[in-house]
């Protein structure tokens, strides 16, 4: 009974990533999409953060977000895994319930 | 309740004013409630402003829906769930918020409270236990 989440605002104009980690239950996934993908990339003051919560929710942002903000692989926490538009339709199809977290 | 009734929860995260996100959630809340299915609205993050007492909007222009809350009882909406944590952020308590009753038909009409405070973690449950979730 697993929930994908959607991020799509800059976790550093808003509170919405934080609220949404504060809310997700272990085995849900987080997806970054839009402006959220900010809050994947490495080096931030919210990495500790965002590395801790990897080892119970599945962390993923989207690849074309990624490059069109010109965050390469490279710079991305690790733990964070990509998906593309296709694989945002298959996560979800496979989880029980969406939350976007606007 | 039938099989083919939903749980439908509205998430609210906004302050009431500054964007269209409050008064849209509460239109479309009244408008689901039409269609019978077990709907509870959560309130976390700014969205506690939602339900503060003594709102007055005459000097800015725009309607002032809080009173409407007030009315959710008469569509069967009876769950109000309010995160705790983002009360005390605030700097809100239960006493800051207007009190919303409902009337249970099925205890003599008796006046019941529609606000339920929960913590962060009891929310998380919430959210976790519904079929649809909509987000304002």
């Amino acid at each position: 009974m697993a929930t994908l989440h959607t991020v799509n605002k800059s976790p550093f104009a808003n509170q919405s990533l934080l609220s949404c980690l504060a809310h997700a239950k272990d085995g849900d996934t987080v997806l970054m999409i839009e402006d959220g993908v900010y809050g994947a990339a490495s080096g931030t003051g919210l990495a500790d953060a965002m590395v801790a919560m990897a080892s119970r929710v599945a962390l993923v942002a989207l690849q074309p977000d990624l490059n069109a903000r010109g965050i390469a692989a490279a710079r991305l926490l690790d733990g964070i895994k990509t998906t593309d538009y296709a694989g945002f339709v298959e996560l979800a199809a496979s989880h029980d319930r969406t939350q976007a977290w606007l | 309740m039938e099989d083919d009734v939903k749980k439908f929860l509205y998430v609210n995260r906004k302050a009431p004013y500054g964007t269209i996100y409050a008064l849209e959630s509460l239109e479309v809340v009244l408008i689901g409630a039409a269609f019978d299915q077990d709907v509870s609205l959560a309130f976390l993050d700014d969205g506690v402003f939602q339900l503060t007492k003594s709102q007055d909007t005459k000097e800015i222009g725009v309607k002032n829906f809080s009173p409407t809350f007030r009315a959710l009882g008469d569509y069967e909406v009876t769950k109000l769930y309010v995160e705790k944590e983002s009360l005390d952020e605030r700097g809100l308590t239960l006493d800051d918020l207007q009190e919303i009753m409902w009337e249970d038909e099925d205890d003599d009409y008796e006046e019941k409270p529609s606000i339920r405070i929960v913590s962060r973690a009891e929310m998380a449950d919430v959210m976790a236990d519904q079929d649809v979730i909509l987000s304002f």
